[in-house]
């Protein structure tokens, strides 16, 4: 078959089972967007701004598990897109970005509308192209797609001269791949496994920590399996809230900077880690040198470059966490959940010491009761996305989740802006639950345009902004420690945000108590069109517990205990 | 702070444009140290050889080596433990010098008077890169005008 560069994409895309992509054109990229016009396979969601194409198509990707598209012009289309290519390579989002690039003869003359983006993108995606030749087009949009989802999963960009989206070659999309030089390593090695499960059985504190590697490669389920025929209690990081339901018996909380007293009681206590698919991230180890000191540790990950990169694995698996979790789950029949009964009783003793709690006594609502409050309304009917912040943090600690790809947010570059196109990526991925974007008076206001996308789409987010005035999450550190002195993070001027709801074609509400929130959440819901939820918070409520940056998990700052009247 | 070590990395990569790239970014972008590279392609292959010289602790040469694994293009990686090294360098004298001296101190460091001309000669050496820094050393009072060196190049024993 002899067709245009500009027909192999959309065929590619087709020939991936790609439904939906989220784009912006422009001139580089235009002999790709007339072959969309002349298409009827897949839906593409015109974003209003290109740094919100590729969040929603990372919320897409995140909720749907499948790989995210976005479609992108050359030059200043091209870097608006940067930080979502960045975000998602943080956070290790499969996903493949086209551009478009000027024509071939034009490159490097400073053209209109040329920059170098494979040179930009190549610190932020798994692997990058520039395509010279249309001949080559269907390997490289193969090989995208399939170096995108496979091993470590990770954005791919296909930076696409004009000229060669206009040239003519054959298209035989059946070429089978050869990626010698690209061998990932799933299986876990059977021996380690052995020697893990060994150790598991000897450990007398035994701890699981989870991290976002097993949402990405599917293996929640298998984890719940494992941990219910271990009795091994489990922390989990931010990216990995949902693998285990809320109310599971063996669920402690999330660790970490914020995470739960019990949860960095536990890893400070625990003789043995047993991370999954977590990476041992600065905000989840505070000081390295004190974190789990007295314990062995057992790390799985796809990615061989994560592993004792920086604390040192006793038990180091390469292999995709769902292979190797399986292979423990056989190998875990002599391990009896009652032997751990004590060290769940002292974990759950450090819980009610210090509970992940707030205290509800000013005039004003208070963020956490919002989050709480949505969680009993809507529960596991909802997929929760949010932007970055305190609103953040609080949705991590108290929505109560119940499965994977419920929880859609910013974790490894914490990207303000990204919550509301990522939440409409999630409802055009999985339009039968609510998405909720919980999100701060600071961020709402990066990307509050794409108000009209999900007006025009029909894709009816609700943005709750817990609106404290405030860059909270800043003024915080600033309160603790730089003196209060809040240089520039007092948001006291602001939108009406009910009527820039409106004045795209949304609805607003404005609410102050609990009764008004409950009622706006339900007619939002009823009206079934994209809402700004604008909620008047207490202004200078903190994140607790918190770990201060660089401090030990067990030297928390907690929640100050109050008088009973 | 952790010891640093001298370290020589081979990297056998696909052959295709921006592949070193991808590699010198990856060193300037996690702040790794390169003391020299040296690539050139492998005859009858599609694959080209770097030899990169670096240094860091235990901990920093382990990621250099797993993340240049990950890049795509990358084939192999080899962290050498021993090793035959080269290095070259060319070195140009005036003329006026003791070109006797010079010639002779040249065959001791595997090298030779390269070229003539009216007012300078060059000579090259090529020997393990320490004995290329003495070198350097000691023909000094010779007073050299002009001194080029290449990075290593390395083949496991
Ligand atoms: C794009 C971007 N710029 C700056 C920051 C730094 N930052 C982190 S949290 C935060 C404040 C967020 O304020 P808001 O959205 O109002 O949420 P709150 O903390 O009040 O809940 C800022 C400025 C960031 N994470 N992302």
């Amino acid at each position: 078959m002899q067709i245009s560069g500009a027909q192999m994409v959309i065929e590619a895309l087709i020939a991936e089972g790609v439904e939906k992509v989220f784009g912006y054109p422009g001139g580089a990229i235009m002999n790709v967007y007339d072959e969309i016009y002349k298409q009827d396979k897949f839906e593409h969601i015109l974003t209003r701004h290109e740094q919100a194409a590729v969040h929603a198509a990372e919320g897409y990707s995140k909720a749907s598990g499948k790989v995210g598209v976005a479609m992108i012009t050359s030059g200043p289309g091209f870097t608006n897109a940067v930080t979502g290519l960045a975000d998602a390579y943080m956070d290790s989002i499969p996903l493949v970005v086209i551009s478009g690039q000027v024509p071939m003869s034009l490159i490097g003359t400073d053209a209109f509308q040329e920059i170098d983006a494979v040179g930009i993108s190549r610190s932020c995606t798994k692997h990058n192209y520039l395509v010279t030749d249309a001949t080559e087009l269907p390997r490289i949009l193969k090989e995208a797609f399939y170096i995108a989802a496979s091993g470590r999963p990770g954005p791919v960009h296909v930076d696409i001269p004009k000229d060669v989206t206009a040239q003519i070659a054959k298209f035989d999309y059946s070429i089978e791949l050869d990626l010698e030089t690209y061998k990932p390593h799933t299986k876990g090695n059977p021996r380690q496994i052995k020697k893990a499960m060994e150790a598991i059985a000897k450990a007398k504190r035994p701890l699981f920590y989870l991290g976002g590697g097993i949402i990405n490669s599917n293996a929640a389920y298998e984890v719940r399996d494992l941990v219910h025929a271990t009795g091994i209690p489990v922390v989990e990081t931010f990216m990995a809230r949902g693998t285990l339901s809320h109310d599971d018996e063996y669920l402690i909380s999330m660790l970490g900077m914020h995470g739960s007293y019990a949860a960095n009681m536990a890893m400070s206590e625990t003789d043995l880690v047993i991370g999954l698919g977590a990476r041992f991230d600065d905000r989840v180890t505070g000081k390295l040198s004190e974190f789990a000191k007295n314990a062995g540790v057992i790390h799985v990950d796809i990615d061989p470059a994560s592993i004792s990169k920086l604390v040192n694995a006793d038990y180091p698996i390469v292999g995709d966490v769902k292979n190797v979790v399986e292979e423990m789950l056989k190998q875990s029949t002599n391990i009896n959940p009652a032997k751990y009964a004590s060290w769940r009783e002292i974990i759950k003793n450090f819980d009610t010491l210090h509970p992940l709690t707030y205290h509800e006594d000013t005039d004003r609502l208070k963020p956490q009761w919002v989050i709480q409050r949505v969680g009993e309304l809507l529960g596991d009917d909802a997929n929760i996305s949010t932007d970055v912040g305190q609103h953040q943090m609080w949705a991590a600690q108290f929505y109560p989740f119940t499965r994977p790809r419920q929880w859609i947010s910013s974790g490894g570059l914490g990207t303000m802006g990204f919550g509301f196109p990522a939440a409409m990526g999630v409802k055009a991925a999985s339009p039968d639950k609510v998405s909720i974007n919980f999100t701060g008076d600071g961020s709402i206001l990066m990307n509050c345009q794409e108000l009209m996308t999900a007006v025009e789409k029909k894709l009816p987010v609700i943005n709750i902004i817990l609106n404290n005035n405030y860059l909270g999450m800043v003024r915080q550190w600033q309160t603790l420690f730089y003196e209060k002195r809040h240089s520039e993070t007092d948001l006291s001027v602001q939108p009406d945000f009910v009527k820039l709801a409106e004045a795209f074609g949304g609805i607003g509400y404005r609410v102050t108590t609990k009764e008004e929130f409950d009622a706006a959440l339900k007619d939002a819901i009823e009206k079934n069109i994209v809402a700004f939820i604008d909620v008047v918070v207490e202004r200078l409520e903190n994140v607790m517990p918190m770990v201060p940056a660089g401090g030990s998990l067990f030297n928390m700052m907690l929640l100050e205990k109050k008088e009973k009247k | 702070m952790e010891k640093s070590e001298r370290r020589v990395i081979s990297v056998i990569v696909v052959n295709e444009a921006s592949v070193l790239s991808r590699i010198t970014d990856l060193f300037s972008g996690r702040g790794y140290n390169i003391t020299s590279l040296t690539v050139a392609p492998i005859p009858d292959s599609k694959y080209s050889r770097l030899t990169i010289v670096t240094s860091g602790s235990v901990r920093v040469i382990e990621q250099i080596t797993k993340q240049l694994h990950k890049l795509i293009p990358v084939l192999k990686v080899y962290e050498h433990a021993d090793l035959v090294e080269k290095e070259m360098a060319l070195i140009k004298f005036p003329v006026s010098e003791n070109i006797t001296d010079i010639s002779t101190l040249c065959g001791a460091y595997n090298g030779k008077i390269v070229n003539v001309g009216d007012n300078v000669i060059i000579v090259m050496v090529a020997d393990e890169p320490k004995r290329v820094d003495n070198f350097l050393k000691i023909i000094n009072k010779y007073n050299p005008k002009e001194i080029v060196r290449s990075g290593a190049v390395a083949l496991e024993r």
